[in-house]
């Protein structure tokens, strides 16, 4: 029997990289990539906790998870191809027409 | 045996998750993305969620990550010589010192609570996706219709998003 703390362990890990993907790369949709992981590592968290604790809750949410990281991606996608249109790159460095 | 394939599973996501933060070519990364993904359904797989295993292999794997590729594919990417942001080691230390303090805390913490409504042998029994079916759309179902709603939102957004603008200087010439 594998305890609930190993399956955290290993969500909080993967947390970590996509936090860290988000911070430090520089192509935008390697940033959209890395929120895809740390969606996944929350959904990782919800099942383990839905098994251990008996209760269907946690895999309900992590099914409406899925369908709302589809609808980022779509989002996100295509504002990638609106920026892209207009100045041909996806530095997120260069993206910087609302900034103050 | 199911240490071993959690063991597995566990290195392997997260071994793919590195490689998809530190490749440097963007489809590389969408292919260890794609590692990652396949490896937490099974995940799911040891933790009696098929259903959830069965989506995220359809959806994410199947559908966001096809539409990744696509576009990754349309805007034919060149490959940035710097490809990390310049500052990003000042990133990292805080970020290996605040992980491990989170580890620790975490390994050390004996959760528990109350145990739901759905106990692990009905589950086995009736199937996960019984269970999921059932709970869904009885407590669930305004949660469901509202991320119908919201689908339905993100579909029409993205088509106006990514529309060709048409030009507008006809009306005003004549």
């Amino acid at each position: 029997m594998i305890p609930l703390n190993a399956y955290v362990a290993v969500s909080a890990v993967l947390f970590i990289i996509g936090l860290l993907g988000v911070l430090i790369r520089r192509n935008f949709i390697i940033v959209l990539m890395s929120v895809e992981i740390m969606l996944n590592a929350a959904t990782i968290n919800l099942v383990a906790f839905s098994h251990y604790l008996e209760s269907m809750a946690g895999q309900l949410v992590a099914l409406f998870i899925i369908a709302i990281a589809a609808g980022e991606a779509a989002i996100g996608l295509a504002i990638i191809i609106v920026v892209f249109r207009g100045k041909i790159s996806t530095n997120v460095d260069e993206m910087n027409l609302l900034k103050w | 045996m199911v240490q071993v394939f959690f063991a597995y599973f566990a290195l392997a996501s997260i071994a793919a998750g590195v490689l998809t933060v530190a490749l440097r070519h963007p489809v590389h990364c969408g292919l260890a993305l794609l590692a990652l993904l396949l490896h937490v359904s099974g995940l799911f797989i040891l933790l009696n969620a098929e259903f959830l295993w069965a989506v995220q292999v359809i959806v994410y794997a199947g559908a966001i990550l096809v539409l990744y590729l696509f576009v990754l594919m349309l805007l034919n990417l060149k490959t940035d010589e710097r490809y990390f942001h310049s500052s990003y080691l000042y990133f990292l230390a805080p970020a290996a010192i605040g992980a491990v303090y989170v580890l620790a805390l975490l390994i050390r913490s004996p959760f528990g609570g109350a145990k739901g409504d759905a106990p692990n042998e009905a589950v086995l029994r009736d199937g996960d996706t019984y269970a999921v079916g059932i709970k869904m759309f009885s407590d669930y179902l305004l949660q469901f219709e509202i991320v119908g709603v919201f689908l339905l939102g993100a579909v029409i957004g993205a088509i106006v998003l990514a529309k060709t603008p048409k030009p507008i200087t006809n009306k005003h010439e004549r």
